[in-house]
């Protein structure tokens, strides 16, 4: 087991590598950024090229990677564009963004596992249809609007929350964004949860279980549920990468200034040192989270041994 | 909640105010809502805030309310009027002394004077300071040394700009240019403090300038807090207590939080909502000309588009698009349909000649199809019209230009949008000359006068001139206007060019664009510039 | 009791997997005597798992209604102007954002097109782009993390963290990069592009499942027996693991219809004028508000469609579980 962490732990060094420096390359190909920061102008060849200059843009793009990388272990980010340190950008964005996805990480986890397990055990009734018609909803529907909805719903007409997002981002303010993230993987959850336990209800165990009298409740809680989880221990894993990266359109719409925003900034202004600082952050994120994942399979089928 | 200690000047009845608008919210949010002080919506600006590197709306809008430069634009009329210019004067349209006005200072308390002028210059000029603006000092003598255009710079200062005196300083320009005195209100031109060159860090971090507020916080990327400058010495005092800017996400978000009363100004309603703006606001919405003009910039790179006949063509489609029609059904009147190639704001004598481009610009499809024919038919046989997909919704109106031509021609795929990732890329590809296809250019004036609309846009290999259209006769004509030291007969010689571009077609011009803002019912007196930027100091907060 | 699950039961007589082997280290040797290369399962003995699980869909109503729905999306993809016969592109702005009227039932959208034509005409790109890019995630997915989950060890190492690497790519980010230097008309090169990001999903999922499914005692017996790797992971293994596959694979298939409309929206999807309903979803979504019928129609068509996979995978994997029987 220590051994396998241990080997696990050491694998992230390539990735790292290579993962920064697909993203690193995929940047640069997308061409000079510095047209961009001119407005409709031109930027005159020589304010060009010192900027290029400036921003180290002027250098083969593997000296570029190099150097980038060597500031990276010293823990110096770069600098975004607009002068800000991307170290600067990462502190503020992060935060937030992981209080964001802890919050749709855990309606996913409640809500999404109980409505598998009732739509599971309750397969072809009206509850299983209906959350099948609110799958379909949050499917076809697109998050923007969802959000919007709500945000028209709860922030304006009834004045329930801010429609808006302070930048303090506390818990309680995004509860609702969390649920408009959470959306889509909600129906995942539901749906991977109904699948597991329906397939599992029929095994062995659990005829067991229930023939020795034991109460609903511990088969479903500690024999069904347990062996069903570990699709959704994989998706939600996975998932946890996607949320934190790739929320742009609920951080938008409630005004967080996270990590989604932030990227999509970074690479529609192709400014690579802020994409390269933040997906190498996301990559360590998803390595993490992977090898818990992993773990966990042991944890819920002791069947499954690391060397 | 600080600002409550600048509110002096407010009358008791803030009180009730401030209760209404509490009933109007979902609750305070980060602390403001306090007397006196507008809360805005902002977006985090691209660039750091320097006066000479700021050339976006977001960076202007700090530097329109911390700086105050030698001339400033009327926030009505947009005409330039002397600020902490004394007097400017000129024999020869060449060589300028410039008096400043004594007793301005920036708010650390240092003394404005015409070394704070010459130094601001010289630093914007230089090419090691990489400012995105440097181009506006370029008509001043002994650019070239400063800011050339390939290798190393020979000189640091302009050579045109010598202090004479505490508060005089004279200018040379390399070539006449009699209207240059009013260029001056462009926030480029405004002086700096000592600190600036001193702690540039810190000075970034807050800048320090010699307008009507200062900066009090600054959150990068959420949050700057301004507030009223009690020493301010110029007229132009603000009206409220200071300036909440928060940065928003998206502009439609800042107008939900407007309309559930968290915000006092959105300076740009999204197209989406502008329908909902009456119920939602009641009135409280501003739409007003703003020195912006839409076109459609052809490739004369490309020698399909350069043909003897291409003119025919260019005019075609110029018939063929329904402007009316889109201005009022995808902008909700948002955008005016252009007539010219200048913009409203510069108002009769600055230059704006309502109905220049006649039939021209005019719906006609039979014409439209006529002319199109004998200019032998659209390059290629199909009108791609190249935009950026990144910023702005180019989508729409591009989609409904397309329409309209298509229906115009009848062929439902004579005309389709060709949409580039991003705007980075999108100049990248103009700049190189890689567009064989027209693609919408947007010109939003630097200063309001109506060379500013021709000579970067038209002149040959001028910096905007992004088809790389060129015609001597137009070059003379600008030549003659700029050394013209009559305004009226300068503003004559300008029209003339101006229709040549028409005669030739240049660009289509597409509609004009307005500023729009809506505000809440705590704020009145709310406007927006010629620069479609609010005018800040004249908000009164009830 | 597991025994009796496999009704060909792990003799390892009826057909070893066919042609792929992919045994690569380990347990090829009791495997090569019986079955022989060219093994398919005689009919007449147990019927193989998939024979049976298609006798079972073919009575099943749910896999018949799916499948009536999809062969009705199918053929309109293939000839829209059977229901629909005008032009999708024809739009007039002056009938902008109308609603319901004589000829035009569903309405008009933003530019004054008409929703019902733009429906039916969009379901061509969208359904291919759904259809195809979720096999080729499914099938790609499942493979890769089928392997490692098998596998373990080394290679389990090396395919994971291939996946990890394109699970980093943002997709915005591999849109503009991978799909901006394409001029290709067609919706393959935005197929390609959803299946090279989204394949580490389905990976992850399938490589979850086949590490619980090779621990269950069946295949250990089967493995004890002799069973090729091949045969394992066919035989055994993957009826057993496929469930949270489809799962996922159909669900997706709706998010990477509406992902089709982000790459569209940036340029670097469908070259306009090509009409989708993801495009015609996201120009929609903005007018909420005031104009939602536009919305409701396309988004009405793309739920439709994800319920009939959602329906059809459910059935297929009924049929695939021997425990329902």
């Amino acid at each position: 087991m220590g051994r396998y962490v241990i080997r696990r732990l050491l694998q992230m060094i390539p990735v790292f590598i290579g993962a920064t420096m697909l993203i690193f390359l995929m940047v640069n190909v997308m061409g000079d950024p510095i047209a961009g920061l001119c407005g409709e102008r031109a930027c005159d060849p020589a304010t060009k090229a010192q900027l290029q200059q400036e921003f180290g843009l002027d250098k083969p793009v593997w000296q570029q990677y190099v150097t980038y990388m060597g500031n990276v272990f010293t823990g110096d980010f770069g600098t975004a564009f607009n002068g800000q340190k991307v170290t600067d950008l990462m502190s503020t964005a992060f935060p937030v963004t992981l209080r964001l996805t802890l919050v749709a990480i855990l309606f996913e986890i409640v809500v999404g596992v109980t409505l598998g397990v009732v739509t599971g055990l309750r397969r072809g009734r009206p509850v299983d249809t209906s959350v099948l018609m609110l799958t379909l909803v949050v499917i076809a529907v697109p998050t923007f609007v969802t959000g919007l909805l709500l945000q028209l719903l709860l922030g304006v007409k009834w004045g329930w929350i801010d429609p808006a997002v302070s930048p303090a981002a506390n818990f309680s303010e995004l509860i609702v964004p969390g649920l408009v993230l959470a959306s889509v993987s909600l129906a995942y959850v539901t749906r991977l949860t109904r699948t597991s336990i329906a397939e599992n209800r029929r095994a062995d165990y659990v005829r067991t279980a229930i023939a020795k009298g034991l109460p609903q409740h511990r088969v479903i809680t500690r024999h069904l549920l347990r062996n069903s989880l570990i699709p959704v221990v994989t998706f939600i894993g996975a998932d946890i990468g996607s949320l934190m990266g790739g929320a742009i359109v609920t951080e938008r719409i409630f005004n967080i200034h996270g990590v989604g925003y932030q990227l999509y900034q970074g690479i529609v202004r192709q400014n690579s040192q802020t994409v390269v600082g933040f997906v190498t952050i996301l990559v360590i994120v998803f390595l993490v989270v992977n090898l818990i994942v992993d773990l966990l399979y042991a944890v819920l089928d002791p069947r499954i041994r690391y060397a | 909640m600080r600002g409550a200690t600048h509110a002096k000047w407010a009358a008791g009845a803030v009180v009730v105010a401030l209760a209404a608008t509490a009933c109007g919210g979902g609750g305070s949010s980060g602390g403001s809502g306090a007397s006196g002080i507008v809360r805005s919506s902002w977006g985090d600006p691209q660039n750091p805030l320097e006066p000479a590197n700021t050339n976006e709306v977001q960076g202007g809008k700090v530097m329109d309310m911390i700086f105050r430069g030698l001339k400033r634009y009327d926030p009505k009329t947009g005409k330039a009027e002397n600020m902490l210019a004394d007097k400017i004067e000129t024999k020869d349209s060449q060589n300028f002394t410039i008096t400043v006005k004594d007793g301005w200072k920036f708010s650390n308390g240092e003394k404005v004077t015409a070394k704070s002028f010459v130094d601001a210059w010289n630093y914007g000029a230089s090419l090691k300071n990489g400012q995105k603006n440097a181009y506006f000092f370029g008509q001043i003598d002994g650019y070239d040394k400063v800011h050339p255009e390939s290798g190393k710079q020979t000189a640091d200062t302009l050579s045109g700009l010598k202090v004479t005196g505490p508060l005089t300083f004279t200018v040379k320009l390399n070539q006449k240019f009699s209207t240059w005195p009013d260029i001056l209100g462009y926030a480029a031109f405004a002086p700096l403090p000592k600190v600036f060159y001193t702690d540039h860090a810190a000075y970034v971090k807050k800048p320090i300038g010699d307008g009507p507020y200062t900066v009090e916080s600054y959150q990068r990327g959420s949050q700057m807090s301004l507030r009223k400058w009690d020493g301010y010495p110029g007229s132009d005092k603000a009206q409220n207590g200071g300036v909440d800017l928060k940065v928003y996400t998206d502009n439609n978000t800042a107008y939900t939080d407007l309309t559930a009363g968290n915000l006092d100004l959105v300076d740009d309603v999204p197209a989406s909502q502008l329908k909902n703006v009456k119920n939602d606001l009641n009135g409280r919405y501003i739409n007003t000309p703003a020195g912006i003009i839409q076109t459609i910039a052809f490739p004369f790179y490309d020698p399909a588009w350069n043909k003897p006949n291409s003119d025919k063509v260019r005019k075609g489609l110029s018939m063929a698009i329904n402007r009316p029609q889109i201005t009022k059904t995808i902008f909700n009147d948002t955008r005016t349909p252009a007539t010219d190639w200048t913009s409203p704001v510069l108002g009769k004598d600055g230059g704006y000649k309502a109905g220049l481009c006649g039939d021209l610009c005019k719906f006609n499809p039979t014409e439209a199809k006529k002319l199109i024919q004998e200019g032998g038919g659209i390059p290629g046989g199909q009108l791609k019209i190249g935009y950026n997909a990144d910023t702005g919704s180019h989508k729409q109106w591009v989609d409904a230009v397309c329409n309209s031509i298509n229906n115009a021609l009848g062929n439902d795929k004579a005309c389709v949008g060709a949409p580039t990732g991003t705007f980075a890329d999108f100049r990248n590809k103009i700049t190189n000359q890689k567009l064989n296809y027209p693609f919408r250019a947007g010109w939003q004036m630097d200063y309001p006068l109506i060379q500013d609309f021709m000579q970067p846009l038209y002149y040959t290999d001028a910096s905007s001139n992004d088809g790389k259209w060129s015609n001597k006769q137009f070059d003379a004509l600008v030549d003659k206007a700029n050394a013209e030291p009559d305004t009226a007969k300068a503003v004559q010689d300008f029209q003339k060019a101006e229709e040549i571009v028409r005669d030739n077609m240049v660009t289509i011009p597409l509609w004009y664009q307005n500023g729009s803002a809506g505000y809440s019912s705590r704020v009145s007196n709310v406007s927006l510039n010629p620069f479609s930027v609010p005018v800040y100091n004249e908000i009164k907060v009830k | 009791m597991p025994e009796s699950q496999q009704p060909d039961g792990a003799i390892a007589g009826t057909g070893a997997g066919g042609a792929m082997d992919l045994a690569t280290g380990e347990a090829t040797t009791l495997e090569k005597t019986p079955g022989g290369p060219e093994g398919t399962g005689p009919q007449g003995k147990p019927r193989s798992l998939w024979s049976d699980a298609w006798h079972d869909l073919r009575r099943n109503p749910v896999f018949l209604v799916s499948g009536a729905i999809i062969l009705f999306l199918v053929i309109i993809s293939i000839w829209p102007q059977l229901i629909a016969s005008g032009n999708p592109l024809e739009c007039h702005l002056s009938k902008a954002q109308q609603g319901s009227q004589p000829g035009h039932p569903f309405g008009f959208d933003g530019q004054g097109c008409d929703v019902y034509t733009r429906t039916v005409h969009g379901a061509r790109n969208s359904v291919t782009v759904g259809v195809c890019a979720t096999l080729g995630v499914a099938l790609l997915g499942s493979a890769l993390g089928g392997l490692a989950g098998f596998f373990g060890g080394f290679w389990d190492g090396l395919l994971s963290r291939i996946t990890d690497i394109f699970f980093a790519i943002p997709v915005i980010l591999g849109g503009l990069v991978l799909l901006s230097v394409v001029t290709s008309n067609t919706v393959w090169p935005v197929v390609g592009f959803i299946v090279l990001l989204g394949w580490p999903q389905i990976a992850r999922i399938a490589r979850g499942a086949v590490i619980t499914a090779k621990q269950n005692d069946y295949v250990q017996a089967a493995r004890a027996l002799g069973a090729s790797n091949s045969r394992l992971l066919l035989r055994h293994i993957a009826p057993n693991a496929v469930a949270p596959v489809i799962v996922v694979a159909t669900i997706a298939l709706g998010t990477f219809i509406a992902l089709e409309a982000t790459l569209s929206y940036l340029g670097v999807g469908l070259k306009p004028p090509a009409v989708s309903w993801g495009i015609d979803i996201s120009a929609a979504s903005p007018y909420i508000r005031n104009a939602p019928h536009m919305l409701l129609w396309p988004a009405g068509a793309l739920a439709i469609t994800v319920l009939a996979f959602i329906m059809l995978g459910d059935a297929v994997r009924d049929a695939l579980d021997p425990k329902l029987r």
